[in-house]
């Protein structure tokens, strides 16, 4: 599953961070997983937690915050918000919805200690 | 002394880890005295690293390095993606073989993603194209380094640099001649998920659907069908014994896309291959 391939791509950021500003663990570890970035954020977690041994991340606590979905509608002419792709526009039930905004997964920021 | 915790000792309680790091004067206690300015009970000193990091900008990275590669090459590259059994490397094989008869001097390639084994790269070099096949082990999908190391190995990279052998890449790709437009097909795993996510630098995801498989595919699998610019619908010449509604899965699948182009095909009779070559050779223009 694609999940334990992103939590390896999270620990290499780590390390790159470590090696640019030296620290020894990772106290907490904040996540921003978009509605609409693709990643079951279940399975990332499960997929953290079983990398983190042995790692600088054994022990931390994971936040992932989730985003809502935004898309331009082009039949209102505006932003909305939908919680998956296949969401009809909120406001005026159209499809022609343009995914701007909940689709990324970043690591935000470390919360580290020596 | 307090019978809670045991305070009023001059010694700490046990259990009570006493911070030095809490600053001030005196008696007095500062609990965000700190860098971070706030108090993390039980920790050391921690500090926050504001990183705001992308955690797919590596691949992306090598995917936009690919891109330009390719166009520096004029190579025009194809990311079929589908579930396995929708009969990519039956259709891939009638297209080669179509693409030689009708546009002879067209240099071809393909990059083979499977887990195990070479079968299908081998059905692809029987139809005379060279192919490279990329094992993912473990892996479920193709990603942008495993495709710039198979390019380097494929002879439609070799031909573009004949001037040189030991070749470096620093020579920024904008030739005084023009190369030659190319196709490179890249058969990804067969997995509708997680090729989604994973940018290979490619000009167009093509997303092969079979209509053995259901006309709500698109809905059920959101991401791919949303990241695709065509989307082949192939094996009709089963349709007369199915109860297969093309109409609906058209419609299915713009709902996800709306913009996305269909295209229906058998690769087994030839039945709606014109139009798919038709298509491939357009973006040779």
């Amino acid at each position: 599953m694609h999940e334990l391939s992103l939590a390896g791509n999270i620990l290499q950021l780590i390390d790159d961070a470590a090696a640019r500003q030296p620290f020894g663990r990772v106290h907490t570890l904040r996540l921003q997983a978009g509605a609409l970035a693709g990643v079951e954020v279940q399975a990332l977690r499960f997929a953290l937690e079983a990398v983190a041994p042995g790692t600088r991340l054994e022990g931390a606590t994971i936040e992932i915050d989730e985003p809502p979905g935004q898309a331009w509608c082009r039949s209102c002419a505006r932003t909305v918000v939908i919680g998956s792709r296949i969401d009809a526009c909120p406001s005026c039930g159209s499809h022609q919805l343009q995914p701007t905004g909940g689709t990324e997964l970043k690591l935000v920021d470390l919360v580290v200690a020596d | 002394m307090c019978v809670v915790c045991g305070c009023g000792d001059a010694a700490a309680p046990p259990g009570v880890v006493v911070r030095s790091d809490l600053g001030g004067v005196g008696d007095d206690l500062h609990f965000g005295a700190g860098p971070a300015g706030v108090s993390v009970p039980g920790l050391s000193q921690t500090r926050t690293l504001k990183l705001e990091a992308d955690v797919l900008g590596a691949n992306q990275r090598i995917a936009d390095a690919n891109r330009q590669h390719f166009d520096g090459h004029g190579v025009r590259a194809f990311n079929l993606v589908s579930s396995p059994g929708s009969g990519k490397t039956t259709l891939l094989c009638a297209t080669l073989v179509a693409l030689q008869q009708r546009a002879p001097g067209l240099a071809l390639a393909v990059i083979e993603g499977d887990q195990q084994t070479s079968r299908d790269a081998d059905r692809i070099r029987a139809t005379g194209t060279p192919a490279i096949q990329v094992n993912t082990g473990k892996g479920c999908h193709l990603d942008a380094q495993m495709v710039a190391a198979a390019f380097a190995r494929l002879p439609l990279h070799d031909h573009h640099h004949d001037h040189h052998r030991d070749h470096h890449h620093d020579h920024g790709h904008r030739p005084s001649q023009p190369h030659a437009p190319s196709l490179l097909f890249i058969e990804n795993v067969g997995n509708l998920v997680c090729p989604a996510l994973w940018d290979l630098g490619e000009r167009a995801k093509v997303a092969i659907l079979s209509v053995t498989e259901g006309e709500d595919k698109p809905l059920k699998y959101p991401d791919l069908f949303a990241a695709a610019q065509l989307i082949v619908l192939n094996k009709i010449d089963l349709l007369p014994h199915l109860d297969f509604d093309v109409a609906q899965c058209v419609d299915c699948a713009r709902r996800v896309n709306p913009e996305v182009e269909l295209l229906l095909l058998s690769a087994r009779t030839g039945v709606g291959m014109d139009a798919w070559l038709d298509w491939l050779l357009a973006q040779t223009a």
